[in-house]
């Protein structure tokens, strides 16, 4: 047994020591940029604006959740923005204007960011479209036809507002947390936007690390052909991972539009960059394979306290874009260095 | 042994191009360990692809279990019960070992959609163990070498409780211990009535492990004879069927030439350690070795494609930093890359621009304009030099069958005017006509003064071909033969020759790793 036992045993090779490194390196870069902005401004570590960064993540980072699993493919999803601003509109209509129950309007919302995935899956399995032109695709129909339904009421493109509705802006801003939190912090007004927001981190990370799709999730992006020659059914699965992406689209339409009260039909473009830049950031490999909520997450309040903070310094906001910019492609770069090294 | 487990009949399959398949036929025994051989090109991988579902057949029929069967998808041939093992390595790297093993068919607790890892690990040991394999079930695939990658393959197609079970070319990246282990498990399985399908081109391993042997060729059914009953020569002679090779390198041994090339203490992380040859004018220099011995590694780095740790890099005598292909191709050295499509040709361009694309600036005039009847009369030079049979210039490489496309990537890097070529398994793909005529062609550039690095993973090919041959294993130079002294067992046992030293403490700190 003495030679089976030289020839089979495994040497364990540190290879991907540094995958832990990369989430570490951005929770460290999340801290350094609060203390920073703390030291430099004294709003920024105030407890409305603690809220208000939790509140600013809610969106991106439901956004991004959805994106990471599409990433984790070897995918991309362009479509992201504006299909939250259809979901938005959905809901408008079907609330405001038809005057429907809110439950019911919220579902259609989240079942029309569904749809939209489910095309994009379909477009990109069974049509083999390339990914990057399927969604971008699906980013310009959503933006029209969500302009095209903002028309119905009045014949003009405008902003669908929920005054009829106050309980829809609860949804957002209310807090049901804040009787609990009352006795420890009673200042901190935690909105239930944030806790939708890590309800929804906590399923999609279930997803990902213990079901059957997050499993094939991963597979298909480290080999989709070895993936499809185990039997697995590889084009099926796929437009799973892209319904799934449009749901948490859908969900942050409904999201948005009780934020704003309002549902915004023009709003929406640029959302999916910001929500790639957080999946990115978060160490999630644009080739596919490997990603993490938790580093979705962290990146998605990197974004978002930079953006806090260079405000409450007043840095323009042209110039929150450059920084923005400069920290993805920092990020990225970090993930080639840490690759060329294995 | 036993009864009738499968037959197919009358199976027939092209690609564009290529009649790959032309009524082929097979049939296989449970029990029986039936070995599928034939030159690369003869039809034998296409075949089992169509059996286990990654092709489909264009006509013929498969009979299994004594139904007749349509095998539509890779899953469609698990549930059958045929599983195929394949020659590229088709693990998830980012996935641990149990989880390949069981991808497609988790079992899952307790709600339909949820993942029983627990599960999943246990009996992956229990097959580990069963195989006398030490390996643990959670660790990820992309730390595993090669051969322990095939290994977990193999015990994947195991767990699928297989009646037919397709070995293509399992012990291309193995030791001689890990073949022994791997026969053992193959008599295992045999005696538990698993018929097996046995795909190599190690002959000498065909008389120690199958039954029955079954010889294609140019896709057609040869014949299929006992193991017990043929020899190995009978066997070439069923497989090659017509003299199709030079038996021998026609350039005699040239030692007073020239160094045009010299490579001193190369090095990049594991993948090449301390690698020095030299290459002489006109001479043909084999690389042999297993698959991810570090061949194409060090063919990369001479030419500027990957970057190195540390080396010397000697043209001609001078000492040249070569940092990209850009530096390369200008001190005359042209790679031919194993994967043609993905590096060598832009196959979506005509044959004269992918001949003009490394020397574009020798076609430019004064003004920045390219000189089209310039780039014209070139490429026309060389479709005719080479004998590349195409429409016309204007075709699209795309096209042209995979011969007459490795002929385009040679005219490319002659028009660059390059005087050191080297071809990464050149005859990758090629059909077996085609292949003599591209040995022809190396032959007549050796004997124009041009110098050739070929890689090849054949040993017949390395063996007719080469002037000398520099063997190298897990990133090291093992050895180096005249092509007088070498022999496929010589170059065999260099190729496999691990360096000790390393092994050891790599075994020993795995060892400590796993007792925990």
């Amino acid at each position: 047994m003495a030679t089976a036992e030289k020839v089979f045993s495994a040497p364990r090779q540190p290879i991907l020591r540094s995958n832990a490194a990369q989430k570490l390196l951005a929770f460290a870069a999340l801290i350094v940029i609060f203390a920073v902005f703390s030291f430099l401004s004294p709003f920024f570590a105030t407890p409305e604006n603690i809220v208000g960064i939790l509140l600013a993540t809610a969106v991106n980072g439901v956004l991004a959740l959805g994106v990471t699993f599409v990433i984790v493919t070897a995918g991309i999803d362009l479509s992201v923005g504006t299909v939250m601003t259809l979901s938005a509109v959905m809901t408008g209509l079907t609330v405001s204007l038809a005057g429907w129950p809110v439950p019911l309007g919220i579902l259609i919302g989240v079942l029309t960011g569904s749809v939209a995935g489910l095309i994009n899956g379909l477009i990109i399995s069974r049509m083999r479209v390339p990914p990057f032109i399927a969604t971008l695709g699906m980013m310009m129909v959503a933006r029209g036809l969500a302009l095209v339904l903002s028309t119905l009421e009045t014949g003009t493109i405008k902003p669908i507002y929920f005054n009829d509705v106050p309980v829809f802006r609860q949804l957002m801003m209310g807090s049901i947390l804040s009787p609990l939190l009352a006795p420890v912090a009673p200042d901190f007004n935690l909105p239930n936007a944030v806790l939708i927001l890590f309800v929804a981190a906590l399923v999609a990370a279930f997803v990902l690390a213990k079901t059957v799709l997050g499993r094939y999730t991963v597979a298909i992006g480290s080999n989709e052909e070895a993936t499809r020659l185990s039997g697995v059914g590889v084009a099926g699965w796929k437009t799973a991972v892209y319904a799934l992406g449009g749901t948490f689209s859908g969900l942050a339409g409904v999201m948005i539009a009780s934020r704003l009260n309002s549902a915004q039909p023009a709003l929406g473009v640029g959302y999916e960059l910001d929500a790639i830049a957080a999946v990115v950031i978060g160490g999630t490999s644009l080739s596919g394979g490997q990603g993490t909520i938790l580093g979705t997450i962290i990146g998605a309040f990197i974004i978002s306290t930079l953006t806090n903070g260079l405000r409450i310094m007043n840095v323009p906001q042209e110039w929150q874009f450059v920084v923005t910019g400069l920290i993805v492609i920092l990020a990225v770069y970090l993930d080639i260095l840490r690759r060329r090294r294995m | 042994m036993g009864d009738l487990l499968l037959k197919m009949a009358g199976i027939e399959k092209s690609f564009p191009g290529v009649h790959a398949l032309s009524q082929a036929q097979f049939e296989l025994r449970a029990g029986e360990v039936h070995a599928l051989v034939g030159e690369n090109g003869a039809g034998k991988s296409t075949l089992m692809k169509i059996l286990s579902g990654i092709y489909s057949k264009d006509a013929g029929s498969v009979r299994y279990q004594g139904k007749e069967v349509e095998i539509s998808s890779p899953r469609a041939a698990q549930h059958l019960g045929i599983s195929m093992i394949h020659q590229e390595l088709n693990l998830m790297n980012h996935l641990t070992l149990a989880q390949n093993v069981f991808v497609g068919r988790e079992p899952r607790q307790p709600l339909r959609f949820m993942l029983d890892e627990a599960k999943i690990n246990a009996q992956t040991q229990a097959l580990f163990d069963s195989m006398h394999l030490r390996l643990d079930p959670r660790t990820l695939a992309a730390e595993l070498t090669v051969a322990k990658q095939q290994m977990v393959e193999i015990a994947k197609a195991l767990s699928f409780n297989s009646q037919v079970l397709i070995m293509d070319e399992p012990t291309a990246a193995l030791t001689e211990s890990e073949i022994d282990e791997l026969f053992r498990i193959i008599r295992q399985l045999r005696s538990k009535g698993v018929g097996i399908v046995y795909i190599s081109h190690r002959l000498e391993e065909l008389k120690q492990i199958s039954d029955r042997i079954t010889v294609m060729r140019d896709g057609h059914y040869v014949d299929t004879v006992d193991a017990k009953a043929v020899t190995i020569d009978q066997i070439i002679g069923m497989m090659v069927g017509r003299a199709i090779y030079e038996s021998s390198p026609e350039v005699p041994e040239q030692p007073e030439q020239a160094v045009v090339l010299a490579v001193r203490g190369l090095n990049r992380g594991t993948a090449i350690r301390d690698v020095s040859f030299v290459l002489k004018k006109g001479e043909i220099l084999g690389f042999a070795g297993l698959m991810g011995a570090g061949r194409t590694e060090v063919a990369r780095a001479i030419f500027g494609a990957d970057p190195i740790d540390s080396g010397e890099i000697f043209v001609k005598g001078i000492r040249t930093a070569i940092q990209s292909p850009r530096d390369a191709v200008r001190h005359g050295i042209g790679y031919l890359s194993e994967d043609r499509k993905r590096y060598g040709l832009a196959v979506g361009l005509s044959v004269e621009a992918n001949i003009a694309l490394a020397s574009f600036e020798q076609f430019v005039g004064s003004l920045g304009v390219v000189d089209d009847s310039k780039v014209r009369s070139i490429a026309s030079r060389y479709v005719d030099l080479l004998s590349i049979k195409t429409p016309g210039i204007q075709q699209l490489v795309r096209n042209l069958s995979g011969g007459n496309q490795q002929k385009v990537v040679i005219g490319k890097w002659l028009t660059a005017d390059t005087e050191i070529l080297i071809f990464d398994e050149p005859t990758r793909g090629i059909d077996v006509g085609a292949k003599s005529e591209i040995y022809r062609l190396l032959n007549e550039l050796a004997h124009a003064g041009k110098s050739i690095l070929m890689i090849s993973s054949e040993l017949p090919e390395i063996l007719r071909m080469s002037h000398r041959i520099v063997v190298m294993c897990e990133g090291r130079i093992t050895g180096e033969l005249s092509a007088a002294e070498a022999t496929q067992e010589k170059i065999m046992r260099l190729a496999t020759q691990r360096s000790g030293m390393v092994a050891a403490t790599e075994n020993s700190f795995a060892a400590k790793a796993e007792v925990r």
